[in-house]
């Protein structure tokens, strides 16, 4: 007894959706952006805009108004002009360290993977031995070390202490990289080993570069603010950290003087969390299942009856 | 070139776990000789030492003891030699979602080859080259702007088979080329093979653990079992009178629905 | 005397375009028969089987249609109304499912006594541990495993090993209907035949009906009594198995079919000479 069913079997097989290479613009993504965005103009053309930061008045300690946005710190000086400068400091530090980050990460991490053998166990011991030194003493240690630190050493220092996480990420990730079948098909197709670097390998690699680029950005800031507020951080320039600093030198959140310390505070705070929802998305490219799970992609599907 | 083979060759890999350490033989003695023209199946199951043969011949792995030689001299890893070896020898892999890179298009993977065995072609003449190859593997012009993952499993393993003929090989391995794909496209697959096969006048070394393609398609079946040959010698003969207990247990455990039908209508 | 009645299914995955994974398929599964479910990857065949345990989640959707069991004790169920425990209750006591993969769905962590317990635990609670305990050992020696393998961890048993755990995991409550999902997809040939031997064997002795879903079509026209081809959620042939094999009417069944060259028979569309060459793929 045979059934057959005809005719139906020529089914209009729709084309593969593209894959995107850029994150699709979702709420996290732009929201993300717009607030790092405007951070970063506002380092970039605020202190072109304002008065000298450091110029003492005798008004001493005053709140919001008077000409003043943000009020005046206990020496008078305004705290407006002052956030200015101390965001291009803090976004200065940032790109230093997350630009040494990435080189010391992608040398000891990715080239030493592809290279193998006594290279790859070499780089690998070394990664480990950064890894393991604790990195606020030794931040401190240099830090005391230097008495009048600028913008620059402070950064270096940071970022000295901070690859070596990174780079044991990016090992890894080579690793399963380097063993897949189209980089062996490279390989015998005879094509030289950093042409296959380049062309095969770094391609997978770059969401995952730019991921732990603004995580490396992330921990810059806040490392640098901690460092700052116990008075090891480059006490002479202006950086978020260091507002808080002298904000709790001069008793501000004692006398109430909320301008003076909310403001860095809560830009250190908002430029953190937008640069996470920003490499929230870029996770979304390097693994595209965490795409569908959250709730608002759930909610868009409906039932039908 | 006009042969490549393997004597005695012994692969020895040691398994370090913690301070001790084992040796496992994964390839045990084994010798053939692969030919222009002539299709050899390496037939076993997993573990059995196939895909590292694959590896020995593609020089992505060293023998332990054993000769490979190439038109009677052994074979050589660095040089000119060497890289005249990696144009004639080439390998299509099992996987067709692992052997494209998602990044690149399908003109890139196969333009890349193409370069490196003609140095001094023009930016057209490689173009001209890429289209030529997608032709020959039966698939429309228009695929070399896409990429990977716009592309079937059928398809993408008929671009990995267009890569590996850019060089212009005398020998292809095939390490299990269809058993990843839907089965009705197999088929095709398969086929076309066999039609490239006779067109270059390739030797193909037809890596599957599957008995009964591996009858059809090969002049010549090689049984392995824990790395070593079991059995040897032309199709037929080994499956329809295999001498060896393994093949015979092999043969015997294969779905066989005549014998079914035998049964039930004598 | 039919056991599983499924009427005119549908499911949708639910996305930027809906996929009908599902389109209005109906079968019949007698009592104690083999049914063969056969197709290629992304038919919906697995999708089939994951409806009837009542198994899907969100984005798909039973969007039509009816499953109904019948039960040996003379009662119908609609599957789809069942819910909360009286769901949890019917499944595995009814109805059981050995997944693909399964081979990976032993937890790692646990030993196999504590795996096969948690069945008795959940649906027989009523049991005192010595009894549970020989109920797993007898378990295991029916489907050919020796008992003293209770106390060992998944790594530590061979891939047909797990795969008979996975059986007579499903079979401990001694369901009506066993479905299998691509079983044997990851062993060995011999170890498959083995596995084929054990549930023709079991079947014979319990008198489970199976839904046996894989592509490997030679496969099931050697242990089913009647075949369903499926392709792109549809059920293009259904027949009695050597009927199927020597008169096959659909012509996705025929290609299906000549896919797999015959080990001592003939070369099917297998050409090896190159002459001829199919456009596929």
């Amino acid at each position: 007894m045979a059934i057959t069913t005809e005719g139906a079997a020529a089914v209009e097989k729709s084309a593969p959706v593209r894959r995107r290479a850029w994150p699709p613009l979702t709420l996290k993504l732009a929201v993300g952006l717009a607030v790092a965005g405007l951070i970063v103009l506002f380092g970039v053309l605020g202190p072109l805009l304002v008065g000298n930061p450091s110029t003492v008045r005798d008004i001493g300690l005053t709140a919001p108004g008077n000409g003043f946005l943000l009020g005046t710190t206990q020496s008078g000086q305004d705290v407006f002009a002052q956030l200015a400068y101390a965001t291009r400091g803090s976004l200065i530090i940032g790109v230093v360290v997350g630009a040494i980050t990435l080189l010391l990460s992608a040398f000891f991490g990715v080239v030493g993977a592809f290279v193998g053998g006594a290279t790859d166990e070499a780089f690998s011991l070394f990664t480990n031995i950064m890894l393991v030194i604790p990195g606020l003493p030794l931040v401190i240690v240099i830090s005391s070390y230097v008495p009048n630190k600028s913008i620059w050493l402070v950064a270096a220092v940071l970022a000295i202490t901070s690859w070596a996480g990174s780079a044991r990420v990016l090992r890894g990730f080579t690793l399963s990289v380097r063993s897949r079948d189209y980089v062996l098909a490279a390989r015998i197709g005879g094509e030289k080993r950093w042409r296959i670097l380049l062309v095969e390998i770094l391609p997978n690699l770059i969401p995952l570069l730019a991921s732990q680029v603004v995580f490396a950005v992330i921990f810059a800031i806040l490392g640098e603010a901690g460092l700052s507020f116990l008075g090891l951080g480059a006490s002479g320039s202006f950086t978020w950290g260091t507002m808080l600093f002298y904000a709790q030198n001069g008793l501000a959140l004692r006398l109430g003087a909320w301008w003076w310390f909310a403001p860095p505070g809560l830009a250190i705070a908002l430029f953190g969390a937008a640069l996470s929802l920003i490499n929230f998305s870029i996770d979304e490219i390097i693994n595209p299942k965490l795409r569908s799970q959250t709730r608002a992609e759930r909610n868009k599907w409906s039932v039908k009856a | 070139m006009s042969a490549l083979e393997m004597r005695e060759v012994v692969k020895e890999y040691r398994l370090r776990n913690g301070l001790q350490s084992k040796r496992l033989r994964a390839v045990d003695q084994v010798s053939f000789e692969l030919q222009p023209g002539r299709t050899i199946a390496l037939v076993g199951q997993s573990g059995s030492g196939k895909s590292t043969i694959a590896k020995l011949l593609l020089q992505l792995e060293r023998p332990t003891s054993g000769q490979i030689l190439v038109d009677g001299k052994p074979m050589q890893y660095r040089g000119a030699a060497a890289a005249t070896y990696r144009k004639a020898v080439q390998m299509v892999f099992q996987d067709p979602f692992a052997s494209l890179n998602p990044y690149h298009s399908i003109a890139h993977h196969l333009a890349r080859p193409v370069k490196l065995h003609h140095p001094a072609f023009t930016r057209d003449e490689v173009d001209e080259r890429v289209l030529e190859l997608l032709r020959r593997v039966r698939l429309d012009e228009d695929f070399a702007h896409r990429k990977p993952h716009e592309l079937s499993g059928g398809q993408r393993q008929r671009v990995a088979i267009a890569r590996a003929l850019a060089p212009e090989p005398a020998i292809l391995v095939a390490d299990e080329p269809v058993s990843m794909l839907d089965v009705s496209i197999r088929l095709g697959v398969l086929n076309l093979l066999a039609a490239l096969q006779r067109e270059e006048n390739l030797g193909v070394l037809y890596i599957t653990h599957d008995l009964a393609t591996a009858r059809h398609f090969s002049d010549e079946i090689m049984v392995l079992y824990h790395g070593k040959v079991v059995e040897q010698g032309p199709a037929d003969d080994v499956i329809l009178n295999p001498q060896h207990e393994y093949t015979q247990l092999l043969a015997e455990a294969a779905p066989a629905p005549e014998r079914r039908l035998a049964e039930l209508h004598p | 005397m039919s056991v599983l009645n499924i009427e005119n299914l549908s499911i949708d995955y639910l996305a930027e375009t809906t996929v009908h994974a599902v389109r209005d398929v109906s079968l019949t599964l007698e009592r104690g028969e083999i049914l063969g479910l056969a197709g290629e990857s992304g038919c919906g065949k697995s999708t089939l089987a994951y409806a009837i345990t009542r198994l899907l989640k969100p984005p798909a959707q039973i969007t039509g249609g009816r499953v109904v069991f019948s039960s040996r004790e003379g009662y119908d169920i609609d599957l789809s109304s069942l819910a909360g425990d009286d769901l949890r209750a019917f499944r595995w006591d009814k109805i059981a499912m050995v997944f693909q993969g399964a081979m990976n769905s032993l937890n790692p962590v646990l030993r196999i006594s504590e795996q096969l317990e948690d069945v008795f635990l959940t649906h027989r609670p009523e049991l005192s541990k010595a009894e549970r305990r020989a109920r797993c050992g007898q378990l295991l020696e029916r489907v050919g495993v020796d008992r003293d393998r209770l106390r060992a961890y998944p790594h530590e048993l061979s891939g047909g090993m797990r795969q008979r755990v996975m059986i007579a995991m499903a079979l401990a409550l001694e369901p009506q209907v066993l479905i299998m999902d691509e079983p044997t997809t990851a062993l060995d040939v011999v170890v498959q035949r083995e596995i084929l031997r054990e549930i023709t064997r079991l079947r014979a002795e319990l008198g489970f009906a199976v839904v046996f879903i894989t592509h490997d079509l030679p496969l099931l026209l050697e242990i089913s009594d009647r075949i369903a081809v499926m392709r792109d959620g549809l059920i293009v042939e259904l027949d009695d198995a050597l009927t199927l094999y020597t008169r096959p009417q659909h012509p996705y069944t025929k290609r299906l079919l000549s896919s797999f060259p015959s080990l001592t028979g003939d070369r099917g569309g297998f050409v090896r000479t190159g002459a001829i060459d199919e456009e596929a793929g």
